[in-house]
């Protein structure tokens, strides 16, 4: 399975991005070969609107089963819900620090969003 | 008679709020009015009208004006997600699954429906606001009263510009501000004026709404509302950049005491009425449509 952590920088020592929708990037991890790439999301953190959705459809394209980030509102909750994307939300620290919690079972899946939506 | 007609539209906006935008939009309706113009003033600050409180109009009709929002028919909707691909505002998605939408991101612009190959798409529609339209001592009235809870309102002050009406003269009060209801609430208009106050808050939104007019390209002039408080900068500012002090306004206690009781400087200062013809000549002056000489 491949996971998604957003990420402010494109490595593993970079700080996990607090943000979801408008987080910096994202790093797509695949825990099977223990291998990653970087996607850029840099078009969304500058979004008009609508950046939890767009950043949900593109972590959904990108065939990831579980996303990790800090907070996730209620629309891009609703859309990574339909996308059968699982959400971990409250992740802190680094990318790799947050790879091997996950590993380890320490990460709790979000069941609903935690944090407010954005004006509309 | 009026000896010469504006057959016109003017906006009345600003930068800041708080300036006096309502304040020289109703006294001049009133004064365009005794004039012998057919005068209409529009409320397009529907998130904050406030018009309505200095004119007391008769409200004659009212409407609800609603947004089309897409809805999905899930039967035929096959995922393939092509309105999510011309969507712009990301109001509609498909995740690999059928088509969701966010009707509270939806601007009603419809190309979800048009593009749809399945024809899975059907127009449903979203509460925006109510407009009300009316009279007011002879001056027709119209506003708008966005919904609470609602974030967009251009499309509110597009449908109560869109009322029909008799008069020859139309006076626009714009909300505050720069961005969209703004230039939904000049656009079309034959002049603009930007109420301004002589303070660096006043100053530095006048800046903003100048580039913003310039950018609708529209003829504009500016009033110094509260002339004498503040400084010597808007004057400066106004002066270097070849723009127009079509009028001023003193900083005069009793016109702010006047304006809590709901009343009208036209009414208790007659005093200030010559200031405001001396506007009305101005803008008459400066209107393309009158210009033709």
């Amino acid at each position: 399975m491949k996971i998604a952590i957003s990420a402010s920088g494109k490595t593993l020592d970079s700080q996990v991005d607090p943000r979801f929708g408008r987080a910096a990037g994202f790093i797509i991890y695949d825990m099977e070969t223990g291998t990653f790439e970087y996607k850029d999301n840099s078009q969304n953190l500058n979004a008009m609107q609508g950046a939890g959705i767009q950043s949900a459809k593109n972590i959904s394209d990108y065939g990831v089963g579980a996303l990790i980030t800090g907070h996730c509102g209620p629309k891009a909750f609703t859309a990574l819900n339909a996308a059968g994307v699982k959400i971990y939300a409250g992740a802190a620290g680094t990318v790799a620090e947050t790879i091997e919690k996950f590993k380890a079972g320490d990460l709790s899946e979000a069941e609903n969003a935690d944090v407010e939506g954005h004006w509309m | 008679m009026p000896e010469a007609t504006i057959k016109n539209t003017i906006a009345i906006a600003s930068g800041k709020g708080g300036t006096g935008k309502t304040t020289v939009a109703v006294n001049l309706a009133f004064m365009l009015r005794d004039t012998g113009h057919k005068v209409r003033l529009i409320d397009c600050d529907v998130e904050a009208p406030n018009a309505h409180i200095f004119m007391k109009p008769e409200i004659m009709e009212s409407k609800t004006v609603y947004v089309p929002v897409p809805i999905v028919d899930e039967a035929k909707c096959n995922g393939c997600g092509r309105c999510g691909e011309v969507c712009r505002f990301s109001a509609i998605v498909a995740l690999g699954t059928k088509a969701m939408t966010f009707p509270s991101l939806c601007h009603g612009c419809g190309s979800c429906i048009l593009t749809c190959p399945e024809r899975a798409l059907r127009e449903g529609e979203r509460e925006v606001g109510v407009m009300e339209k009316g009279m007011a001592s002879g001056v027709e009235f119209a506003h708008g009263r966005l919904r609470v809870g609602e974030a967009m309102s251009p499309p509110l002050i597009r449908a109560v510009k869109k009322l029909e009406s008799d008069a020859d003269v139309t006076i626009i009060d714009c909300p505050p501000g720069t961005s969209c209801p703004v230039v939904q609430s000049v656009r079309g208009s034959d002049y603009v004026v930007l109420v301004t106050e002589p303070t660096p808050f006043g100053l530095n939104d006048l800046i903003l709404a100048v580039e913003m007019i310039r950018e609708v390209g529209l003829p504009f002039g500016v009033i110094v509302n509260r002339m004498g408080a503040g400084d010597q900068r808007t004057h400066d500012f106004c002066l270097a950049n070849n723009i127009k002090i079509i009028g001023a306004i003193p900083d005069d206690r009793r016109i702010a005491e006047s304006y809590s009781r709901g009343r009208l400087i036209f009414d208790d200062l007659p005093e200030y009425r010559g200031r405001f013809e001396q506007i009305i000549e101005a803008v008459k002056e400066r209107m393309p449509a009158n210009n033709r000489s």
